[in-house]
């Protein structure tokens, strides 16, 4: 309970817990370890995000699931005000492997986020589930 | 139109698992596919028709479109009728066909309630079963900072600034001023929307759309029901529809389904953009409407901006007048959903029966298109060509 008078802090935004299904599981299992997957193509050698059970461009099963590097750069973002626990950044970031993924930078200063800026990857908790992979500003 | 003999059942599947513990639902989706691809001898990029039911994860036919990969769609169909909905798929396969709205149509039914019992709602579980969910969920996405996104990008690749979006949110302020029913009926200038809160950079409070409840419906019937109507009559002559997706990692936030739905749509109708006198265009926020502008062809790709400035989108002001009810920016947005007011407006438009001070002279010819979804993940976009006969 706060003291009266004063604003209690916002609560920290919950992370949802990933659903996990039995075809991404091994993505999860990997978090756990701190390895971020993606899906490389053995047919056609494109990779792609999220990864799954096939190649969503040439359709081949032939795929796979390769240790992104956790360097990336930022697409695009939107830093969000209208939020009950605090503002937060939504983003959109290129992987050093190619595929761009959403996500959200974290542990940075707002002022700082600028497209094609170098981020990297770093892992927080969700509620009750598995790690997720977050990115910050390099 | 009879569709007989204008279609033909040329590949079918069944799945030979009866559980599936090791699948996912949107893989035996995939697998289904697979195998009445193989049956027809066909490959995953002839596919231009998608057409699936409530036990398809996720949000109605956009979420397995882009899981599966299907680039080639322009014709898509998720109508909801339980178990009978594939029996009815295939008549609505083949009237799309027989109007050469696609020649290869993919229909796929899969789940699995004996290994998940209990879970699957009548949406398959809706959009936490959704294949994205793990992928997109934890990030705190919303419309708001999605379509964010988009603007964030547009600004950086072609200079767009707030002033120009504001001037989308000026030109509806102006025509809702007329509307009585209006939810927002107050005249704003550039400066009021730029100093309006900021909700998710670099959208503003007066960049997002109103919340209201509300609703709408509309009547479409045959020449000959329409020849003994006493109404003036609005001809549908050209639709387009298209999803958008995030393309295994190729996502790019610059343009949106139009891109492809508009080109249709005019092509059918055999018109130009620069033939319309009016444009209903789906206003969730004032990024959603720029970006529209230009895959429709109203404007050359980032130019749009330079486009909706200086009041070009007022009635009796601009080229091109848009949403003039107030549309979702100032009149209303019910249910969140703002297609159907988008054709409404058109309508009246077309009969000569929107306000005085709104109404286009000579309007013959207009565009209904909206973007359902999101703009920055995956949406349906979809467009409609009217003239007035």
């Amino acid at each position: 309970m706060s003291e009266q008078g004063t604003k209690p802090a916002p609560a920290a935004r919950k992370i949802f817990p990933p659903a996990i299904n039995v075809e991404t599981e091994r993505f999860w299992k990997a978090a756990e370890a701190g390895k971020l997957l993606y899906g490389y193509c053995l047919a056609c050698k494109e990779p792609h995000y999220y990864p799954r059970s096939f190649c969503p461009f040439c359709f081949s099963e032939s795929v796979e699931w390769r240790e992104a590097s956790g360097n990336a750069t930022v697409y695009s973002y939107s830093i969000m005000y209208r939020s009950p626990t605090g503002p937060y950044t939504i983003a959109y970031v290129t992987l050093a492997e190619g595929p761009r993924i959403m996500t959200n930078l974290v542990d940075c200063d707002f002022k700082k986020i600028a497209i094609d800026a170098k981020a990297k990857l770093v892992w927080k908790p969700s509620e009750g589930g598995a790690p997720v992979p977050f990115f910050t500003l390099a | 139109m009879s569709i007989k003999g204008k279609a033909y059942l040329m590949g079918a599947f069944e799945h030979p698992t009866r559980e599936a513990p090791d699948k996912s639902t949107p893989q035996l989706h995939s697998e289904c596919m697979r195998g009445a691809l193989a049956d027809a001898g066909l490959s995953k990029d002839d596919i231009d028709g998608y057409f699936c039911a409530g036990d398809a994860p996720g949000f109605g036919a956009m979420s397995m479109a882009d899981y599966l990969g299907l680039r080639n769609l322009r014709h898509m169909d998720s109508t909801e009728t339980g178990g009978s909905s594939y029996i009815l798929h295939v008549g609505h396969a083949a009237e799309a066909i027989a109007a050469g709205k696609c020649s290869v149509a993919l229909v796929t039914l899969a789940g699995k309630p004996r290994t998940d019992k209990g879970g699957g709602g009548p949406r398959g579980g809706g959009f936490a079963a959704a294949p994205e969910a793990a992928f997109e969920m934890p990030y705190g996405g919303t419309t708001h900072n999605q379509y964010a996104m988009c603007a964030t990008r547009h600004m950086h690749e072609y200079g767009t600034t707030s002033e120009q979006l504001a001037w989308i949110k000026v030109a509806a302020s102006h025509h809702a001023q007329y509307n009585e029913h209006a939810f927002l009926r107050d005249v704003v200038s550039v400066e009021d929307v730029i100093n309006s809160p900021m909700i998710a950079t670099p959208l503003h409070r007066l960049d997002c759309c109103v919340v209201t409840d509300g609703g709408g419906a509309l009547i479409v019937t045959s020449p000959e029901v329409a020849k003994r109507l006493n109404r003036p009559k609005v001809k549908i002559i050209g639709a387009g529809e298209a999803p958008k997706g995030t393309y295994g990692g190729k996502v790019d936030l610059t343009y949106s389904g139009a891109a492809w739905s508009g080109p249709k749509a005019f092509a059918e109708a055999g018109v130009k953009p620069s033939d319309i006198k009016y444009a209903s265009i789906y206003d969730s926020f004032t990024i959603t409407v720029l970006m529209q502008i230009e895959d429709l062809g109203f404007c050359e790709k980032g130019q749009g901006g330079k486009f909706v400035s200086d009041g070009n989108l007022i009635s009796g002001v601009g080229k091109l007048p848009f949403n003039t009810d107030g549309g979702g920016l100032c009149n209303n947005h019910p249910t969140n959903r703002g297609g159907i007011t988008k054709v409404i407006e058109a309508v009246r438009q077309l009969r000569g029966e929107a306000h005085p001070k709104v109404q286009v002279r000579n309007c013959d010819l207009a565009i209904a298109h909206g973007t359902g979804g999101s703009l920055g993940t995956r949406h349906g976009s979809a467009t409609v060509i009217m003239e007035r006969e």
